[in-house]
């Protein structure tokens, strides 16, 4: 009967979505070519059209190339690899708020980046050159992928991963990673100092296309690893034992998605610093939006996470030029609302039901 | 031939035109040292984008905003149409710098200079940038006479008192400034001694190591005096009224952007902290 009840359901929901996930694919390919097309440096039809075909002057060449181009990829990449990351760990998990902070990524990814930051004058210099420029994305990439591990190995002594141990750890990792944070912040000197804060706050203004190129492939090929396990996180759902019965191989797929969490949150913090709000709320929009199945809910939660990091990011270089504010002022400031009006229309469904 | 006479004439006046609007025309400036250097050689109008450290002269609060050295946006300050960006030499994040390089913008980044050879230097160093070396070399030989003034006034102070710089007190421990900071430069070039050795940097300093650092003077800026209601709330802290600063209260408050500016106002900020330095009540 259950299988009967999921194929009709499968029927219906992609015919029923169908204009669903149109109108999303639609928003983000719009967002993209808005971040592209629109900035402080006004450039018309023509300029962009030269740049296309490689007759462009050195300025706007530049702005599109080495500007904007770079932050539309990475910004795509962080929100595709937030979202994707977010939705696994809410499944998995089978709590509505995890995100890749709960168990300690972005903070074991904070910890590398500040130690570079900090440290960096002790050992960048014995660096090969070629390394040096990447010590803080490597550094936080190591530190993220150090800490997940740890906080799964740690949770899953004695055979099975265990849920509430995998929390409980990050929430201790957390702590730690925060006292590591404040002592290098009281080592600092004036100017590291600034750099940290401003490093905490997110920024897709790397413009190094090494960088963005990296960081994009990690997080999308974790990405589509992950949004290809809809099926497997919709039987999560129902509980690990079910799951097993169903014939998951639970451990294996509870492994799989700490390393592709790990990877995908790891590059893109590496790369954009802490981004918060997008991992935890592209879910819930998605779920809003297309129901709760997984399969519906991965590519849904990804293209709302892309449009989500290029809708902010747009915000913060249109703000108040020729400034701008950090781009987690904006993801918070857009999503917030956004999410509130949400569920504020949920309820009032609810309440007419009722 | 009164035909080729205007003509000479007009090209001759349009060279001399372009004599006096030599080098760059619409500047992006950022660090509040450069920016008081650019207006003290008088190119202020040829600048239309300052960061957020560049509050003097008063004039400067009206050009285009581009936020904070360290935090500088490439697309940002493009789109003021600047010939030039002249920054400090801790402008930042260096992949800005880069992007506004490859845009084709001129980019000149300053020396580091916390003594009065380093301003020198950094004014000479604008004053090649902006292509006016004369009064460059007028300005750097008037820091040097102004800074020996001033400097009188400091040896004369044979007290050489210790002298305690709060940066502010968030909660807790006061925010002192160590060695290696611009207060332990300013301090000493005022005459006085840092009472705060032992540390680099501004770092909270622990009640009883005040008590033993038994500072004459606590120094803070005006600002953040201003923030607090009064000196007295320091004065009055437990640490503080242990300490020579407390009993006999000598303290001194200072416009923050005077004092740490090391810009072509160093001699006044040495001289005025010099004088302050000198009144035995406070």
């Amino acid at each position: 009967m259950a299988v009967t009840t999921t194929l009709q359901g499968r029927a219906a929901g992609i015919l029923g979505r169908r204009p669903l996930f149109g109108a999303l694919v639609a928003l983000l390919v719009l967002m993209a070519f808005a971040e592209v097309a629109l900035g402080p440096v006004r450039l018309g039809p023509s300029d962009l059209l030269k740049v296309l075909i490689g007759e462009g002057e050195r300025g706007p060449t530049a702005i599109l190339l080495q500007i904007r181009l770079p932050r539309m990829v990475l910004g795509l990449a962080v929100g595709i690899g937030l979202a994707l990351s977010g939705c696994a760990l809410q499944g998995v998990l089978r709590n509505p708020l995890a995100d890749p902070g709960l168990i300690g990524v972005t903070a074991g990814a904070a910890v590398g980046a500040v130690g570079v930051i900090v440290l960096g004058n002790f050992f960048v210099g014995d660096l090969p050159a070629v390394v040096r420029p990447y010590a803080l994305p490597l550094g936080a990439f190591i530190g993220s992928t150090l800490v997940t591990g740890f906080v799964f190995s740690f949770s899953s002594r004695g055979g099975g991963t265990n849920i509430a141990m995998l929390i409980l750890a990050g929430v201790a990792v957390n702590a730690i990673a925060g006292a590591l944070i404040g002592a290098m912040v009281f080592i600092s000197n004036d100017q590291q100092l600034r750099d940290l804060t401003f490093w905490s706050m997110g920024s897709i203004a790397s413009g190094n296309w090494m960088t963005v190129t990296v960081t994009s492939v990690v997080a999308v090929a974790s990405g589509l690893f992950l949004a290809r396990m809809g099926r497997i996180l919709d039987l999560f759902q129902l509980g690990e034992r079910a799951a097993f019965h169903a014939g998951v191989d639970i451990e294996r797929e509870k492994r799989r998605i700490a390393l592709l969490t790990a990877l995908s949150v790891g590059a893109v913090t590496a790369a954009a610093g802490p981004i918060g709000f997008i991992g935890l709320v592209a879910p819930h929009m998605a779920r809003l939006i297309v129901g709760p199945a997984h399969r519906h809910v991965l590519p849904a939660a990804a293209l709302i996470g892309g449009a989500l990091i290029l809708g902010a990011d747009l915000m913060v270089r249109l703000a108040i030029p020729p400034t701008e504010p950090p781009i987690g002022l904006a993801t918070s400031m857009i999503g917030g609302p956004f999410f509130l009006w949400l569920l504020m229309r949920r309820m009032r469904k609810a309440g007419g039901n009722a | 031939m009164r035909f080729l006479t205007a003509l000479l004439l007009s090209a001759v006046l349009l060279a001399s035109g372009d004599a006096r609007a030599a080098g760059p025309q619409r500047i992006v400036s950022a660090g509040g040292d450069i920016t008081e250097i650019i207006y003290q050689l008088g190119a202020g109008d040829r600048v239309i984008g300052l960061d957020s450290t560049s509050n003097f002269p008063a004039d400067a609060s009206e050009k285009a905003q581009i936020g904070y050295i360290r935090n500088l946006a490439a697309e940002g300050i493009l789109s003021l149409q600047p010939d030039l960006l002249i920054a400090a030499h801790d402008a930042g994040p260096p992949p800005a710098v880069e992007q506004l390089r490859a845009a084709g913008l001129r980019v000149e980044i300053a020396p580091k200079g916390d003594s009065v050879a380093g301003v020198q230097e950094k004014i000479r160093f604008v004053g090649t940038v902006l292509e006016l070396p004369e009064q460059a070399e007028a300005l750097a030989l008037k820091l040097e006479e102004d800074m020996k003034a001033s400097l009188e006034i400091a040896e004369a102070n044979t007290e050489r008192p210790r002298v305690i710089f709060v940066l502010n007190t968030a909660d807790g421990a006061p925010l002192v400034g160590g060695t290696e900071t611009s207060a332990d430069a300013i301090i000493a070039l005022a005459g006085g001694v840092n009472a705060a050795a032992g540390f680099e940097g501004y770092k909270p300093m622990s009640q009883e190591a005040i008590i033993t650092a038994a500072p004459d003077v606590l120094l803070m800026m005006s600002q953040t005096v201003d923030r607090l209601g009064s000196i007295d709330v320091m004065l009055s802290r437990p640490e503080f009224q242990l300490t020579p600063a407390g009993r006999n209260r000598r303290h001194v408050a200072m416009e923050g952007i005077l004092l740490f500016s090391f810009g072509p106002r160093l001699p006044q900020a040495v001289r005025e902290l010099a004088t302050a330095l000198q009144q035995k009540d406070g």
